[in-house]
């Protein structure tokens, strides 16, 4: 670090370039959009629906101004090389606004979005990566590579559907799920800590572990009996009265249940304990230099076995969402990578639980995008619009959005001596 | 020698270079770093002498040990053979315990342990051992048609069915198995072996639904196509991984997604959907695209892939052990800082590293399209890129260690496909077994443990996927 203060900074910095690439686009929203866009309006309406109170935009016009917006973010950049942030935001914002115009006035199908359900379906999309992401966070601040985050996701699922079957009590169902997490965690915790395995390869073979093991469970107990072992119910809505009536937020934040309550309280507790409170410093220290850690008398190993099981428990209980709130019941390999971009979720949120919670809203996001371009018969192909939460996974570890850093001892064993 | 820190940790173990350092080049996320401190051969060795010499004064004295006498001291020790045998074992021991488990009837047994002992073991032993002897015979081959054959009830290709689908099965897994032994080598962490695969498919899969042409001109085409493509999906990792530092686990993990999604948009696409199929799938694989089978019979399915899947091996081994980019590829895994000054371009062997592991993966993939497959769909491949993982750390990253748990992994396929015919327990139990050989034999020490092994006198088991 102290070198690079001796050398002149160099013109193309991270914000220059990423301003150049959002010039790009800015112009790529204001021309192709605007000459493709058609001259219906696009509506977006505030509430879950189409109908009610909404605003209507011009479709040629949105198109080409929201393009201009992204232009004029992205020159700004390149011009001050500040305010990284902020204007990447407006850009991004401005070149989806432009092609939403373009796609809404063209649909055959509906000129109309409705903000209030795309909220609602980005936050429950973004349920299972906050949980997840969480974990990782929790695993990896301490120095243990959580990779296993599909496996504890998975298993928790299915601890949550069969022993809220079993039990026939849906709260038990959740402590199971829980459980469930934690006990993967804690043969990762095992392997990685005491048997000094490679972490990245003890998550791989979880991973493989956990999908085989719930899976054959299902074939074997579940599937011929689905009333006796796979009946879990579905969790209750907890509207909060008045406060779900704002629009467009409302019907996300408060009309939910206990997964988005959990989930926005878990990020707030987590946050405040990895920051404010002596086990968060000794998490932080124990990752970033396990043996300055070790010699103030802080235990290296027992703090790493805590977290990691305390990242299990938080995954397990966020995978019994998709048993217990996406659907009702259990199915082999049900999760089907969630687990993997509540990793790059992590990785996104540069390992903080906050920025781990926005990046899970971010790849939330594109998925309820995906579903609303699909019910108005867009012809911009769902897949490609799924890679990108992988694509920005790629340019954020490339440096390209913004270098992000792992704690320095993450995944490295400590020994003693 | 070496610079992983806990070998390091041991006194005497390294011929400690003055420069340490962090071991990759990466300014980036690095803690996914894949130690490279080998269980192969030659290093190995050299972790030996370092250890022990301390330890044993008298190393002359056991050069002179007689070969019965190493094989005893040998067979209930630490060294790998015994520690892979006996985790394959207790892997065994745990996929019985969750067939049992499982298994309603003789689960509802074992609540009458103590009024009818004997009936509950008993049950529970006839359970388990004949859905094992099914997997045997599903895998190996089966008495009993051998003995129907030899009274000429049967054909003799019934004999080599089991062969042919354990062969069938173990083909794609060499080649995605290869495609994480190598890069390991150099000290890159491949999990992006699916979606090499997957877009290996893609080409290969192209070439043979696409043309008709004659087979001689149209097979080497695909084979070519399917390595070209996987290759340049590894490519990609190397590069963005030698530029500019990015993680290779999380890249590979990035584009095994993406590879996905583009496979489901791609059979979608005209001219390589089927028009008469209102479903996701391709049309099908012309037949002058197909490898060809081994033995032109429709009943034994293994076909060419297997046999490149070998070349593939020794190629790669051969490379390692002998080729001027294995020689550096080795190097770099070692020590990419003294790589470098040795003046070896890092970046480069980096980049191409990982585009031939893509090329066998794409292999991988290729040799499942234009094998098996009757057509490209978008669960084509299973899971072949993950348990190439498996297969790779199974086979200690070694080309030829790969081809034996490949050969394994393939078996209990084709075992555990019998064995969810013939005694209804879920193939998914194949899946747990072998995770849990993975995770015994990279945990030599539970091994140990477990069976109360001695410490080998002359491998170090411990060099293997445990760091320390």
């Amino acid at each position: 670090m102290d070198v690079e203060l001796a050398v002149p900074e160099a013109y193309w910095t991270r914000t220059r370039k990423t301003g150049a690439v959002m010039v790009v686009l800015g112009l790529l929203a204001t021309i192709v959009f605007g000459a493709l866009a058609g001259s219906e309006n696009a509506r977006f309406a505030l509430g879950e629906t189409v109908d009610g109170a909404g605003f209507d935009i011009p479709g040629t016009f949105g198109a080409i101004f929201f393009g201009l917006v992204a232009l004029a973010a992205g020159v700004a950049m390149l011009v001050t090389g500040r305010y990284f942030g902020v204007l990447t935001g407006v850009a991004l914002m401005g070149f989806i606004i432009s092609a939403l115009c373009w796609q809404m006035s063209v649909s055959p199908v509906s000129h109309t979005m409705p903000l209030g359900f795309i909220a609602a379906a980005t936050f429950t999309a973004a349920i299972p990566l906050i949980f997840g992401s969480l974990g990782g966070v929790l695993c990896e601040r301490s120095g243990v590579v959580n990779v296993a985050i599909e496996g504890q996701l998975l298993t928790g699922a299915f601890f949550g559907a069969l022993f809220g079957t079993l039990t026939g009590n849906f709260w038990l169902g959740l402590v199971a799920a829980a459980v469930g997490g934690a006990l993967l965690s804690a043969i990762l915790a095992v392997f990685a800590i005491k048997y000094l395995v490679d972490q990245v390869v003890v998550g791989i073979v979880l991973n493989v572990f956990a999908g085989g093991l719930t899976a054959f469970f299902y074939e074997q107990v579940m599937r011929p009996d689905t009333d006796a072992y796979n009946f879990p119910g579905k969790v209750p809505s907890w509207p909060v009265p008045v406060l779900s009536e704002i629009p467009i937020i409302g019907p996300a934040l408060f009309n939910g249940n206990i997964f988005s309550y959990g989930s926005l309280i878990a990020v707030v507790v987590i946050t405040i304990a990895l920051f404010r409170t002596r086990w968060g410093l000794r998490t932080r220290a124990v990752g970033e230099h396990p043996a300055a850690a070790d010699t103030v008398g802080i235990r290296v190993l027992g703090l790493r076995y805590a977290n990691v099981l305390l990242a299990g428990l938080v995954a397990g209980f966020g995978g019994a969402y998709f048993s217990m709130l996406s659907t009702t019941g259990f199915s082999k390999y049900m999760v089907s990578g969630a687990g993997f971009i509540a990793l790059a979720a992590m990785i996104f949120g540069r390992w903080h639980p906050v920025g781990a919670f926005f990046a899970s809203l971010f790849f939330g996001f594109f998925g309820a995008l995906t579903g609303f371009l699909n019910s108005i018969s867009s012809p911009i192909p769902s897949q490609f619009l799924s890679m990108l939460p992988y694509l920005a996974t790629i340019f954020a570890v490339a440096g390209l959005v913004g270098r992000v850093r792992a704690p320095a001892a993450d995944g490295k064993p400590y020994v003693k001596g | 020698m070496t610079s992983h820190e806990p070998i390091e940790a041991e006194p005497g173990a390294t011929a400690a270079s003055p420069d340490k350092g962090p071991a990759l080049p990466t300014p980036g996320v690095d803690q996914y770093h894949v130690d490279p401190a080998l269980p192969a051969a030659g290093q190995a060795e050299h972790h030996d002498q370092a250890e022990r010499q301390p330890k044993h004064r008298a190393p002359e004295k056991e050069e002179k040990r007689s070969f019965a006498r190493a094989f005893r001291e040998e067979l209930w020790a630490d060294n790998n053979f015994t520690v892979t045998l006996l985790a394959i074992v207790l892997a065994l021991i745990c996929g019985g315990v969750l067939m049992v488990v499982g298994n309603a009837e003789v689960r509802d047994q074992w609540q009458y342990l103590l009024y009818q002992p004997g009936k509950t073991i008993g049950d529970t032993w006839a359970f388990v051992s004949t859905a094992y002897t099914d997997m045997f015979k599903g895998a190996v081959v089966n008495p009993d048609t051998v003995n129907r054959w030899y009274w000429n009830m049967t054909t003799w290709q019934q004999v080599f069915y089991p062969i042919s689908e354990t062969l069938t099965n173990a083909a794609p897994l060499i080649f995605t198995g290869l495609a994480v032994a190598v890069p390991f080598r150099a000290g890159l962490f491949n999990i992006g072996g699916q979606g090499q695969a997957i877009m290996g498919a893609i080409g290969g899969g192209t070439v043979g639904l696409a043309l008709s042409l004659p087979a001689i001109v149209q097979v080497p085409l695909g084979v070519l196509a399917g390595a070209l493509l996987g290759g340049l999906w590894g490519y990609l990792v190397g590069v963005l991984k030698a530029r500019t530092g990015a993680h290779e686990v999380i890249l590979t993990i990035m584009l095994n997604n993406i590879a996905f999604l583009f496979l489901g948009w791609f059979i979608l696409q005209q001219g390589i959907k089927d028009p008469n199929r209102s479903d996701a799938i391709s049309k099908p694989i012309q037949e002058s695209g197909k490898l060809p089978q081994l033995i032109p019979d429709p009943l034994l399915r293994a076909n060419l892939g297997i046999v490149l899947a070998v070349l593939a091996a020794a190629g790669v081994a051969w490379l390692l052990k002998r080729g001027r980019f294995g020689f550096e590829l080795r190097a770099v895994g070692h020590n990419p800082h003294a790589a470098a000054t040795a003046g070896i371009k890092v970046g480069t062997t980096i980049a191409l590293t990982m585009a031939l592991a893509g090329a066998l993966a794409g292999l991988g993939g290729t040799s499942v399209a234009l094998g098996t497959a009757p057509a490209l769909t978008v669960d084509m491949l299973g899971q072949i890129g993950f348990n190439g993982i498996l297969v790779a750390l199974l086979g200690r990253v070694r080309p030829w260690g790969v081809v034996g748990a490949g050969l394994l992994f393939g078996a209990l396929q084709a075992g555990g496909n019998a064995m969810q015919t013939f005694s209804g327990v879920s193939v998914e139990l194949v899946g747990v077994i072998q995770a849990l050989i993975v995770l015994f034999v990279a945990a030599p020490a539970l091994v140990k443990a477990i069976y109360r092994l001695r410490r080998s006198p002359a491998a170090a088991a411990q060099a293997g996927l445990a760091k320390g």
